[in-house]
């Protein structure tokens, strides 16, 4: 876009006095403002790649070698008219299975072998489990990771910056269940001499009604060792990003301008290069969810917390391919959604992107 | 400056020009990254864990980390014999540690192949093409750029038959490759715009030719930097799904190791030296790979000096 | 009254080699109502010696002798005294058609963050009113303070960096190559707006550029820099017209212009290219691309003295050059 501004801008005289190109109606594909059009281009990315998540999780599972109907029933007995009904769901012609499927990915004809329920029925209790752990852990981690980011970048090469760059690395290179179970050894068994301070598992006391205000107190207690452990390995990244982009931002001839008119230090950083950093930080955050939803997994495995993340290795160890095959959609929606957010939130923020 | 020297008496062909330019461009980078500190100590560690597993088999022989023919007490913590303790069948740590560092380097430099043959050949295919195919190619990337990881990794290796090393190289390298596509793409684009390409094309060489002969020699140290990159992230992808129990349970790699000290009860026997170890050692060779890419990138990309 | 007084100015930089001196022992004054020119190639020290004016160089710099804004010291000022200097007694046009606008806020708030920080109690209406009016001074619709820098063309962008620098109503306005990423005639109009604000405001400027023809036709005074040194100094268009530095006629001859016979039969442009900081030759620093130099050239000190009426050159040849 700045290119054709800037070819706009030199290929005669300066229109001024009449009026500049201000007009946001011109540059939008059919008549849309290009605010809309890129929304709009946007979603339909989205949409595009969540029907490639659907095709993928219906034909993986169908390509399956050996019979398919061994694989989702394994280990369980099963009543024969509900065995003839699946027979006869898997032996209809594939591509009519598919469109059944996409008719509604959330109603899986087919129990979970493990826990001989709907899957959609176990899936949808285990969510909140997780957004509340996840969600803690990815707010704490942001406002440290970039609080750590921008004090590093701001100075960068001196002795916080290499400190906080050193042990981020590191952060980042660890497995994130390894630091959850040394955690979990030290401050929940209790090594060292050390006393075992925290619980080693599950979400609340066996026992405790988590509606009371004792509830939630247990429910919090339970959650520090998880979250502390997923907060460490999510701020690594942010602090990562955040330095770097703040790095980049220094170099810009905007903030000499800023110092230029009187600024003081403090207020440069805090009204032009941070702000301007934030943006790609925010949308790398959330172009990463991914990467969040490992750590859930195996965190989640570590410390029994009764969450998707859980779920998911349990499914894994039967393997219970009908419980997989809905964590897996749901787990793509959640992050092609995240996506989408990031997208418009950038657009929103940063005005270069709408135009 | 040296192919001018190696040229008394008979020019050199084309081919010993274009090797001797090479050379002298790897020296050049050699230079460089001897100076970056960062770079030099993740190279050591690197050569230490190499050193390592090719000598597993002859420091400790295979029968010290059979689960049947181990000598040592169940779950023993260090002593002056077993100096990293033994695990819950009586394994020495120190043995099962060398044993893994075979695998995890192994599954890492294959997955990371897989990955850079597939992301480079889509990246630079997806920035030569600019028709359908090329616009096809780009929305593959975006989408295998966005499913989440683990949950695609789980599922593949599930459908693949868990269990086996390859299984997990496999995974890794279908589900990596897509950052590296995208990278390469942007670097093909821009590649793509030069005079001498315009000058190929316009000699009427084809998109073969183009690509492998002018594309890939100007993106390939972006590629290498890349590759050290995705070594690091493989070994840890590597390490994970073992701990999730898709590895081989007859070569345990440091991954499997933790999952067999998980699912055994390690964490509440306290037995942290069954545990630590492993860890460490993941920790370890990831940074050692993670370091190197940086000072690659610096010296590939000035412009990023001290990200 | 000198508005701005550089005496004996030197400015180094420290590096892994020891220092680099970018700029050597340059005086120069600017009257209320004045103007001068600085001209060179990059690399001259040009922008150098106008950043010490807001001490805005980076921390690497070490600058000696004395820069007087309204006969106080900026080397020597306090932070706080400093900044409530910058912008409102002297404020600059930056190459604003680059990236001297802050890219995700909108132009008017820019304009806008001087006259809140340096008079507090500048109402929000008013200080958006006086935007307003300082956008129409420049030629430009005062709705402009909506956009955002990428909304805006090259041109309206160094406007709106015009109409910044004019926000405090400052003493002193430094324009570091305010015209030069813009084509001709954007470069024209841009230039018109800045010239007639500065004489309709009594304001001293100090203008950087490479273009000769541009200071000339902007500036009373100029002075022109090789290799951190001023080597010529005068009225703006003898200087151009005829120069008493054989490096100020190379300058002027890099920019033909039409029709004027000389231009046609001597041979413009140099060889070679300036020296890096630091390895500024022995003697005359210009002697090695120097085509009238000799042998003494290389051997004596050079310093700048005068070579005519309200002229000034380093040129041991100086008369002989300019006849």
């Amino acid at each position: 876009m700045s290119l054709i501004q800037d070819v706009a801008g030199s290929g005669g005289p300066d229109p001024v006095p009449g009026p500049p190109p201000l007009s946001r109606k011109e540059k939008g594909s059919r008549g849309l403002s290009p605010g809309a059009s890129f929304a709009l281009r946007k979603t339909g990315a989205a949409l595009g790649t969540l029907f490639f998540v659907l095709v993928v999780n219906f034909f993986l599972f169908r390509f399956l070698p050996g019979d398919p109907i061994g694989m989702y029933t394994r280990g369980r007995n099963v009543p024969p008219e509900q065995l003839a009904a699946l027979r006869a769901e898997l032996d209809r012609p594939i591509l009519e299975q598919f469109f059944t499927y996409l008719r509604n990915p959330f109603a899986s004809t087919i129990d979970s072998a493990q826990f001989n329920r709907p899957v959609w029925e176990l899936v949808t209790e285990r969510i909140w489990p997780t957004l509340l752990l996840v969600g803690t852990a990815i707010v704490l981690a942001s406002i440290i990771g970039v609080w750590i980011g921008i004090k590093a970048g701001w100075r960068r090469g001196k002795t916080f910056d290499k400190v906080s760059t050193g042990v981020t690395l590191t952060l980042y290179s660890m497995p994130e269940f390894w630091l959850g179970m040394i955690l979990l050894i030290v401050f929940g068994v209790g090594a060292f001499g050390l006393p075992g301070m925290f619980p080693i598992g599950g979400i609340s006391t066996p026992g405790m009604d988590t509606s009371s205000l004792a509830g939630w107190l247990d429910v919090a207690w339970h959650m520090v060792l998880p979250v502390t452990t997923l907060t460490l390995v999510y701020l690594a990244e942010y602090a990562l990003v955040m330095r770097s982009s703040l790095v980049d931002e220094m170099d810009e001839e905007y903030l000499t301008t800023a110092r230029a008119k009187g600024l003081m230090d403090k207020f440069v950083r805090r009204r032009h290069a941070v702000p301007n950093a934030l943006l790609p930080t925010i949308t790398l955050i959330f172009l990463n969810l991914g990467f969040t939803v490992s750590g859930a997994i195996t965190v989640e495995t570590v410390f029994s917390w009764p969450g998707l993340g859980l779920l998911s290795y349990e499914a894994l160890r039967g393997p219970d391919v009908a419980l997989l095959q809905a964590i897996f959609l749901l787990f793509s929606i959640g992050v092609v959604l995240a996506n989408l957010v990031a997208d418009l939130l950038y657009a929103v923020i940063d005005p270069r992107v709408r135009s | 400056m040296a192919s001018d020297q190696q040229t008394p008496g008979r020019p050199l062909g084309r081919r010993a020009i274009a090797r001797a330019r090479r050379r002298e461009a790897a020296a050049r980078g050699w230079r460089q990254f001897r100076t970056h500190r960062g770079g030099m100590a993740g190279l050591g560690i690197l050569v230490f864990f190499t050193l390592v597993a090719l000598l597993a088999p002859v420091l400790f022989p295979p029968e010290t980390i059979s689960v049947t023919q181990a000598t040592g007490e169940l779950l023993a913590p260090p002593s002056g014999q077993y100096w990293l303790g033994t695990d819950d069948s009586g394994r020495s740590m120190l043995a099962l540690l060398a044993w893994g560092a075979r695998v995890s380097l192994t599954v890492g430099i294959a997955a990371t192949l897989i990955s850079m043959v597939i992301g480079t050949s889509v990246g630079i295919a997806s920035g030569h093409y600019t028709g359908f195919g090329g616009a096809t190619l780009q929305r593959l990337t975006d989408w295998v750029l966005v499913i989440p990881f683990l949950p695609l990794a789980i599922v593949l290796a599930t459908v693949l038959g868990g269990g086996s090393t390859l299984t997990i190289i496999v995974v890794i390298g279908v589900t990596s490759w897509a950052g590296t596509a995208r990278l390469i793409r942007a670097q093909t684009l821009s590649v793509e715009g030069r005079p001498y390409l315009e000058r190929s094309r316009a000699l009427g060489s084809g998109n073969w030719h183009q690509m492998t002969r002018h594309v890939l020699p100007n993106v390939f140290p972006l590629v290498l930097t890349n590759t050290t990159l995705t070594v690091a992230i493989a070994i840890l992808s590597e390490t994970t799904l073992s701990f999730l129990g898709l590895g081989d349970p007859l070569r345990p790699s440091w991954g499997s190791t933790l999952d067999q000290a998980f699912s055994n009860g390690a964490v509440s026997a306290g037995a942290w030296w069954y545990i630590g170890p492993p860890g460490l050692c993941v920790v370890l060779v990831v940074l050692s790979f993670t370091m190197m890419g940086r000072a690659l990138e610096q010296i590939v990309n000035p412009r990023l000096g001290g990200h | 009254m000198a508005v701005l007084e550089l005496e004996d100015v030197s400015v180094s930089y420290r590096s892994a080699e020891g220092p680099v001196p970018a700029v050597r022992g340059v005086s120069l004054s600017v009257d209320t109502g004045g103007s001068l020119g600085l001209a060179g190639e990059s690399g001259s020290g040009k922008t150098t010696v106008t950043s010490t004016v807001l001490r805005l160089l980076p921390k690497s710099a070490t600058v000696t002798g004395r820069v007087l804004l309204d006969g106080e010291d900026v080397l020597t000022m306090r932070w706080g005294r400093l900044r409530a200097v910058r912008w409102a007694t002297a404020s600059v046009v930056f190459q604003g058609a680059m990236h001297a606008l802050n890219p995700v806020q909108r132009v008017g708030h820019q304009i806008a963050e001087p006259i809140r920080l340096h008079e507090k109690s500048v109402s929000e209406p008013t200080a958006r009113a006086r935007v307003g009016d300082l956008l129409e001074q420049v030629g430009l619709p005062a709705r402009v303070a909506q956009s955002y820098p990428h909304q805006l063309s090259g041109g309206q962008k160094q406007r709106v960096m015009i109409a910044m620098a004019l926000a405090c109503g400052p003493r002193l306005i430094v324009a570091d190559e305010p015209t030069t990423a813009l084509d001709v005639m954007v470069q024209q109009q841009v230039l018109a707006v800045l010239a007639e604000r500065v004489r309709d405001l009594g304001l001293a400027m100090v203008f950087i550029s490479h273009d000769l023809s541009v200071l000339a036709s902007a500036c009373d005074e100029l002075a022109v820099m090789y290799a951190g040194q001023v080597v010529e100094q005068g009225p703006a268009d003898l200087v151009f017209d005829d120069a008493h530095h054989p490096y100020s006629r190379a300058l002027g001859g890099a920019f033909p212009r039409i029709g004027d016979q000389r231009f046609r039969y001597a041979p413009s442009g140099l060889p070679g290219d300036p020296p890096f900081p630091g390895e500024a030759p022995s003697g005359c620093a210009f002697h090695p691309r120097c085509p009238v130099a000799r042998d003494v050239c290389s051997t004596t000190d050079v310093e700048l003295r005068p070579s005519g009426d309200r002229r000034w050159s380093s040129c041991l040849f100086a008369p002989e050059v300019g006849s």
